[in-house]
């Protein structure tokens, strides 16, 4: 047990004494988280737009107003004639075009029926996506309260609710995603470079001639990438609950037990990540390219696996980052205990399993 | 007399798919003996000592280190034997002292016998002055005689040196072969490869490896006679050229 003491003394002058290990250990969590929570979002804010007004009579007035006074849109220019809307989109600063058609009123009153255009800059599809539907809504609810007076015939009025996610933040999307990544790379990267370096410094040479056992080593290794996993985990949920108001609705004690046997997993893999490569460079690419990537992509963190080819949401089952952001998702926002989550929870535990099995047999491979 | 080997190899093989490392090799080394272990790059010389201090597993043959068979109480071995590689192998990124506390640790010392042994050696190198900085902004040669310290550090019965002189100016070489020698004179057995055939003269005995097999082993003198050669230089090439 002394000699483990000592042994974990070394490994954290080392982390300590490294400022490009510190910075990857707590700048970029929160760096990260930050980024995230505020810069990436989905939501769409004071998007300007113009407007080409063919009728300018009391109705699209009404409409107009309507839209600039919502905090999603503000009005940049009125336009006069068609052609000038590809230069003002040209220019870039419009974000989308409103066309109303002559006698826009009129056509309303006469024949219960009139046009207006809406167009977007598709450069970005997702925004032209989310602008033309925000569009659409204030339209509808526009025409909803027109229509409350007069006795209409039949009228289905669509009463959406979103729930776990009523305002639809994005960050509540993001931190479950982040707080993957982080655990990942810290874990899985962090590890396998320092055991890596050890390797390539011949110093792991004396450790494995001492007589402490390679798995003495190895546990010793990678037990205060533990601990800072941990707190980088505190941090991160401390950070979303304060800063971004994110609600943990589950049992904390729960999410913390997931968290760690997710930590177990990922350090599972650095230390495999560990056995096949040589170098720090090595390592670091396998686990850039090898985890980061599937992480973003495949996990559903950023695009949702059901919408994905069938191949690749095959995949996307053997990437346990996976099952982490569904139980995670669950606890923060559903706030649901073990009976719900516990099928994604053995999943986890299988492959972290696997993983040490597996990493453990091949380091027995290189000792020979 | 044979209660004094420390090291008894008989027939010792490693062999890696069809290629053949280590080539049954047989020898002997007595207790305080420094025995020096020759042989050109690719030569198997690694890999044999490898074997020895039980992080390698031998495919046939047997060998009995400090007591203790190679085959089943590796474990016993590593605790009676000290190491240090062609590779510097202390931490950069640690103290002098935390170094040795260190090494001092996972060797099993109590902090108090660490203590005293780290004061010891840190007069002994005259390093008082550097004793809080860190092992990276040190010269290398330095290095090496820390390196050395520490592997000693346990009084282990053999040390095992993998070309410790690799790259170290010819005076600090000189120094770390009087360092061995107060080491052989207390009873301590080394067991030393080396590149550096005037190296090779400061052997007690000296055996050359050729292709996984010990081609010669004898005191440097009478290789000498042996192959009719001036130096030892020409005795290596002698025997590598074959």
């Amino acid at each position: 047990m002394k000699r483990f003491i000592g042994f974990i003394k070394k490994e954290f002058y080392h982390i300590f004494r490294d400022k490009r290990s510190l910075f990857i250990l707590f700048g970029m969590p929160i760096a990260q988280i930050l980024l995230f929570g505020f810069a990436i979002t989905n939501e769409i804010n004071n998007v300007d737009i113009a407007v080409l007004d063919h009728s300018k009579d009391a109705t699209t007035k009404e409409i107009i107003n309507k839209i600039s006074a919502s905090k999603y849109f503000s009005i940049d220019q009125f336009i006069e004639k068609e052609s000038d809307i590809k230069s003002v989109f040209k220019k870039g600063k419009v974000k989308a075009v409103l066309n109303f058609e002559k006698d826009f009123s009129k056509n309303l009153i006469k024949e219960n029926h009139s046009n207006i255009q809406v167009i977007t800059d598709a450069t970005d599809p997702n925004t032209a996506n989310t602008i033309s539907n925000y569009v659409n809504a204030i339209l509808q609810n526009y025409l909803r309260e027109q229509n409350k007076n007069s006795t209409s015939a039949y009228q289905i009025t669509p009463q959406s609710r979103m729930v776990f996610n009523p305002e639809l933040k994005s960050v509540y999307m993001f931190v479950p995603g982040v707080m993957t990544i982080i655990l990942m790379l810290v874990s899985a990267m962090m590890t396998s470079i320092s055991i890596t370096r050890e390797k390539e410094l011949g110093t792991m040479e004396i450790l494995l001639v001492s007589p402490l056992k390679p798995l003495q080593v190895i546990i010793g290794k990678v037990f205060p990438y533990i601990f800072l996993s941990i707190i980088n985990a505190v941090v991160i949920i401390i950070l979303s609950l304060f800063i971004f108001k994110m609600p943990v609705q589950g049992s904390l004690f729960l999410l913390g037990l997931e968290s760690v046997l997710f930590i177990i997993t990922s350090l599972a893999l650095g230390i495999l990540i560990s056995t096949i490569s040589a170098t720090q460079q090595t390592a670091m690419m396998i686990s850039l390219m090898g985890l980061m990537l599937p992480v973003i992509l495949l996990s559903g963190f950023i695009f949702p696996v059901t919408s994905m080819p069938l191949p690749l949401q095959i995949i996307s089952n053997i990437i346990p980052a996976k099952w982490f952001i569904i139980i995670i998702k669950a606890i923060m926002l559903k706030g649901v205990g073990l009976q719900y989550i516990w099928k994604e929870t053995l999943i986890l535990l299988g492959m972290t399993v696997f993983f040490i099995g597996l990493s453990v047999k091949k380091y027995k491979i290189r000792l020979e | 007399m044979s209660n004094n080997k420390v090291i008894e190899v008989e027939g010792l093989t490693k062999m890696f798919g069809d290629f053949i490392a280590v080539n049954a090799i047989t020898f002997n080394v007595e207790k305080g003996e420094i025995f020096g272990f020759l042989g050109a790059n690719g030569a198997g010389k690694t890999t044999a000592m490898k074997m020895l201090i039980g992080i390698s597993n031998p495919t046939s043959g047997a060998a009995n280190v400090a007591g203790f068979d190679v085959f089943t109480n590796a474990e016993d071995i590593k605790k009676n034997i000290g190491y240090m590689s062609q590779k510097f192998a202390l931490y950069d990124d640690l103290t002098v002292k935390e170094n040795i506390t260190f090494f001092g640790g996972i060797y099993g010392l109590s902090r108090k016998k660490i203590k005293e042994k780290s004061t010891i050696l840190i007069e002994e190198l005259g390093l008082q002055n550097v004793s809080n900085q860190l092992v990276g902004s040190l010269p290398l040669g330095w290095k090496q005689k820390i390196a050395f310290s520490v592997a000693l550090l346990h009084n282990p019965k053999i040390v095992f040196l993998d070309e410790p002189t690799g790259g170290v100016d010819p005076i600090t070489r000189r120094q770390f072969w009087e360092m061995i020698y107060k080491a052989a004179n207390q009873g301590t057995t080394i067991f030393v490869t080396t590149h550096y055939m005037d190296e090779a003269e400061y052997c007690d005995r000296v055996s050359i490896m050729v292709n996984g097999k010990i081609e010669a082993l004898n005191t440097p003198k009478k290789l000498k006679e042996q192959f009719k050669a001036k130096s030892m230089n020409d005795v290596f090439l002698k025997l590598a050229r074959g």
